[in-house]
């Protein structure tokens, strides 16, 4: 009875003191000075949640029955840590950068913050685990039992025993999982704890080993010569669920909410997983280390009979060491604890998250800002659901009796659990990976697990036997535990098999088939290449948020004076006065993720949304975009062209303005020539009629010289007038023409010879006569003037030694060009575009004319309905003369 | 000559054909990182082929314990080792200072 007494009394103690330390961190923690709170070796201490009550008692009496097996439950992790730098790492990087608040979190994050999905991972996790913690009430309600049954009390009863202890651990797990909200989701004084629990289980069952191999056998060799002689000693092993247990191991370290609690959400830096790396393995390795000695022993030892599940626990008491057994008892209580309290924290989170915070938040209906204290709800409905859990472990273990070999309970539990593994992987490794796929993938693993294994195994009642062993409706080949009639296997290896087989391949389909919205893909890409940007994601645009509302929901989820503490630290990062920042993008997205860390990511999302005006990125949102910078794009394209069309306009008037000004030049420069060259002819006139006049002592022969003088610069005056009403009578358009038919032969014949008429003959003309014959109707008189003039501009102003003209004739269709060629220097480039105005001059030392011909040219050519320019180009001058003509060609 | 020194551009994001010894060693250390778990499946898949059941030559139980916890001895070993040949690595690519997490996270600038 004293023995009895003081197990209790230690067993209140040792609760005592995990809550002293429990509280302690966190109190170090809150004042920043627990850094070795953060130390890799807590980290890894604490990922020994692992190592369940079932580890503790159940590995020893799995090694009883099935020899060797058990140590697969500890290579699968240790693979998983061996291979850290590329699974593990970029599994907490990930989980790091995108303050994922659990496994749910985490799937329902990466695909597109899908709140169903979370749902899906969180009823899995939910339905998987609690038989887990039901197997931890059994091993401690069991523990018990043996104290009890040692000490003969009377008046035990095991369901008062199950339900203290799953209340005190309800208990336990709200007073230090659910004290705060915090953005991290960090509880370093559960962790804290926990890593404690972990040197205590590990210390009792190496004492445990101690004892069996040195205490017992007398030393290692006689230890193993001890195991070869036993029933197990030969080496027998089933292949099949060699690998099936180690693969599950595998995805259930990955997967199980409590593992990712520890090694994904606590975690402080992602190089404590160096550490973790060998230190975790190593702790499987010594963990397992003497667990066949144990059971070896146990068997040898121990009544036939006896349960091997309690090996751990029974020998020492039979061997009479009462301390020891003591010791192991707190092994096997501190591992059912850890498990516990971890796996209710991690569930509860899950389920206020996904669960209790859209349900809530929906029913509200109205805006979250404007609503009650969140932070207070959230609490209570983990709280709540804490307590739900446990209580839900405690049906379980009151339903099935607790009979179950405590392993297969625990590979049951792993198998559901193994369900979100391609999910998961999918989506850390494949972007093509949807919320499609993910959903179809667990949900048919979902039910082939519950289908294949746990209905089956939860016995008779909720299967019949003659479902089980004819199949649903007679059909043979739906046989639960022998899916399309392949018999034979090992129920474990046979749901495994197919519900991961099926699963993946649903998986894979489901992504294949459907097309995943922006936002999972933007998640898809954060995820996959979260090396490449360990940012997060960016869900607001442009906002019309207002700060105060943002702050009064803030307030209410992470309470007032975190919130304000956040507030001011991301107003003073923008650099701004107020108490409040801008709702900038930047700033929304970081409050996202703060707040998902105690709502969740999908519920921040919402929330924010809510109050931000939905602005999260829908496709509609992002087709909206695409229109407006489309519309940009059309507007600043029309701008483009109306400046575009300017410009030009611009140039234009520039360039009339240019030539307005050369004309005018030309004007006032031709004025002050006409005056000129009207006053010579004038003042020779003058000053000979005066002679003529006054001087009466005059020759005849004087009197005719003078008068004929005076005639002839009467002649000049009269034919620059002519030249000057010619030009007149073209440009008002009051000419009258003679049109006529003729060849064009003659009109150049007439043309040239009057040209070169009384000349000095030095021009030399050459023709193509050939050509020449064409008929045209014309104006032939004015025809000749165009022509005369061109020839005679050439006999002007051609400076070559030998000046030639070649004039060439071509008749394109119903126009015939005529092209004046000299072999001079030509017009130089400034003058070409001003040569055919009236006035122009090239040469003004050579000033034979006025500078009328050219334009008088270009006044009948238009008149005849053809045009005269100049052909660039040529070495000379050269004018190309283009007019119309009905002209055939003369057969000669 | 032209096209060899006038377009910089694609050839400034292929990643370099040889790497200094360091990275080179870098990245094998990387590789037998990544095949230290399959090899490591594969050891331990090794007893799977022994003879069993009371065949001929079927070895003792101690004998799979010395190989398997061997094994395991090995490869916490070479995890270890790896852990402290990559001490101060962050990541192939981006530095993430031990602070990272203290301070706020880095203004996304994209």
């Amino acid at each position: 009875m004293a023995s009895f007494n003081l197990m209790v009394l230690v067993c209140l103690g040792y609760v005592a003191l995990l809550f002293i330390v429990a509280f302690a961190a966190d109190r170090l923690a809150a004042t920043g000075r627990g850094t070795w709170l953060r130390s890799p070796v807590i980290y890894t201490l604490s990922m020994s949640i692992y190592c369940t009550a079932w580890t503790f008692y159940g590995a020893v009496g799995y090694a009883a029955r099935s020899g060797l097996e058990y140590v697969t439950i500890y290579l699968g992790p240790t693979l998983v840590m061996i291979g850290w730098w590329w699974g593990l790492r970029k599994l907490v990087r990930v989980g790091r950068s995108q303050r994922v608040t659990s496994i749910a979190d985490l799937i329902s994050s990466r695909y597109g913050k899908s709140n169903l999905l979370a749902i899906c991972v969180t009823t899995l996790a939910v339905i998987g685990i609690t038989p887990y913690i039901a197997l931890q009430l059994q091993s401690i309600t069991h523990s018990f039992a043996i104290f009890f049954a040692e000490e003969g009390v009377s008046g035990y009863g095991e369901a008062t025993v199950v339900f203290w202890v799953a209340a005190g651990l309800a208990v336990f797990a709200i007073l230090f999982g659910t004290r705060n909200l915090d953005a991290n989701e960090r509880h370093h004084g559960v962790v804290t704890a926990v890593a404690l629990e972990a040197v205590v289980k590990l210390v009792a069952l190496l004492a445990v080993g101690v004892f069996v191999v040195w205490g017992l056998s007398g030393g290692v060799a006689e230890t193993l010569a001890r195991i070869d002689a036993s029933p197990i000693g030969e080496w027998q092993v089933n292949g099949s669920r060699w690998a099936t247990i180690t693969f599950l191991a595998v995805a259930a370290f990955l997967c199980l909410p409590r593992m990712f609690q520890v090694m994904v959400v606590e975690n402080d830096d992602e190089r404590h997983l160096r550490t973790a790396a060998w230190a975790f393995p190593l702790y499987l390795l010594l963990i397992s280390l003497f667990v066949v000695p144990i059971a070896v022993v146990g068997l040898d030892v121990m009544p036939a009979g006896s349960n091997p599940d309690m090996f751990v626990l029974t020998l020492p008491l039979s061997q009479g060491k009462e301390a020891l057994a003591m010791l192991s008892f707190l092994g096997g209580f501190s591992s059912a604890t850890s498990m516990v309290i971890v796996a209710a924290m991690a569930l509860s989170t899950m389920v206020s998250n996904h669960l209790v915070m859209p349900i809530w938040l929906s029913a509200r209906g109205d805006r979250a800002s404007v609503s009650g204290d969140v932070r207070k709800v959230i609490l209570l409905a983990r709280r709540i659901s804490i307590a739900a859990i446990m209580g839900l472990g405690y049906f379980y273990f009151r339903l099935s009796g607790g009979g179950t070999a405590l392993a297969s309970i625990g590979l049951i539990s792993f198998a559901g659990i193994a369900q979100i593994l391609p999910a998961l992987m999918g989506g850390l490794f494949w972007r093509g990976a949807t919320r499609i796929g993910a959903l179809a993938g667990l949900t048919v693993g979902f039910v082939l697990w519950l289908y294949t294994l746990l209905l089956p195994q939860m016995g008779a009642g909720i299967l019949s036997q003659g479902v089980l062993a004819q199949g649903p409706f007679g059909i043979g080949w739906l046989r639960p535990e022998a899916l399309f009639g392949i018999e034979g296997l090992d129920p474990i290896v046979h749901s495994v098999l197919w519900s991961m087989v099926l699963n993946a391949t649903a998986f894979f389909a489901g992504s294949m088939l459907s097309f995943p919205s922006p936002l999972e893909r933007l998640q898809g890409a954060q995820f996959v290449n979260v090396f490449d940007h360990s940012a997060g994601p960016r869900g607001w645009t442009g906002s019309v948020a207002q700060s105060e509302d943002l702050m009064i929901m803030t307030q209410r989820i992470l309470g007032a004076r975190e919130a304000q503490a956040l507030f001011h630290r991301e107003a003073a990062l923008q650099g701004g006065r107020g108490h409040l920042p801008e709702p900038t993008p930047l700033f929304l997205e970081r409050l996202e993720r703060e707040l998902s860390g105690s709502v969740g990511a999908a519920a921040a999302h919402a929330m924010i949304g809510q109050i931000v005006g939905g602005s999260s990125v829908s496709v509609e949102d992002l087709l909206a975009v695409a229109d407006e910078s489309a519309q940009l794009m059309e507007y600043s394209s029309q701008l483009e062209v109306k400046s575009a069309e300017l410009a030009r306009t611009a140039r234009k008037l520039r360039e009339a303005n240019d030539k307005l000004t050369q004309i005018s030049l030309q004007k006032d420069a031709f004025l002050s020539q006409i005056s000129h060259e009207l006053r010579t002819p004038m003042t020779s006139i003058r000053a000979f009629s005066e002679i003529l006049r006054d001087d009466d002592g005059l020759s005849l022969r004087e009197k005719s010289r003078y008068a004929n003088i005076i005639h002839d610069e009467a002649l000049r005056l009269t034919r620059l007038l002519n030249d000057l009403l010619d030009l007149s009578v073209l440009e008002n358009g009051q000419v009258s023409l003679n049109m006529r038919s003729g060849l064009l032969s003659d009109v150049l014949d007439r043309a040239i010879s009057s040209a070169l008429a009384g000349a000095e003959g030095a021009l030399v003309v050459r023709r193509r006569r050939l050509s020449e014959t064409v008929r045209v109707t014309t104006d032939q008189d004015r025809l000749a003037q165009v022509f005369i003039n061109l020839i005679s501009n050439a006999q002007k102003y051609c400076d070559a030694p030998h000046p030639e003209l070649t004039v060439s004739v071509h008749d394109v269709g119903d126009q015939v060009v005529v092209d004046f060629i000299d072999n001079g220097s030509g017009i130089p480039v400034e003058a070409q575009s001003t040569v055919f105005e009236k006035f122009a001059r090239v040469h003004a030392e050579k000033a034979g004319g006025a500078g009328l011909g050219l334009a008088i040219c270009r006044e009948i050519m238009q008149r005849l309905g053809g045009e005269i320019h100049y052909l660039p180009g040529h070495a000379g001058a050269a004018f190309r003369v283009s007019l119309p003509t009905e002209a055939r060609p003369i057969p000669e | 000559m032209s096209d060899t020194g006038s377009d910089p551009g694609p050839a400034k994001k292929l990643p370099p054909v040889f790497l200094e010894r360091q990275s080179y060693r870098r990245r094998r250390l990387l590789d037998a990182a990544r095949l230290l778990p399959v090899l490591g499946a594969l050891l331990f898949a090794v007893p799977l082929l022994w003879p069993q059941g009371g065949a001929a030559g079927t070895p003792s139980t101690s004998a799979a314990i010395r190989y398997i916890f061997i094994v395991w001895g090995l490869l916490i070993l070479c995890t270890l080792l790896f852990g402290l040949l990559t001490r101060g690595w962050s990541g192939p690519a981006d530095p993430v200072g031990p602070g990272a997490e203290a301070t706020e996270p880095a203004p996304v600038g994209r």
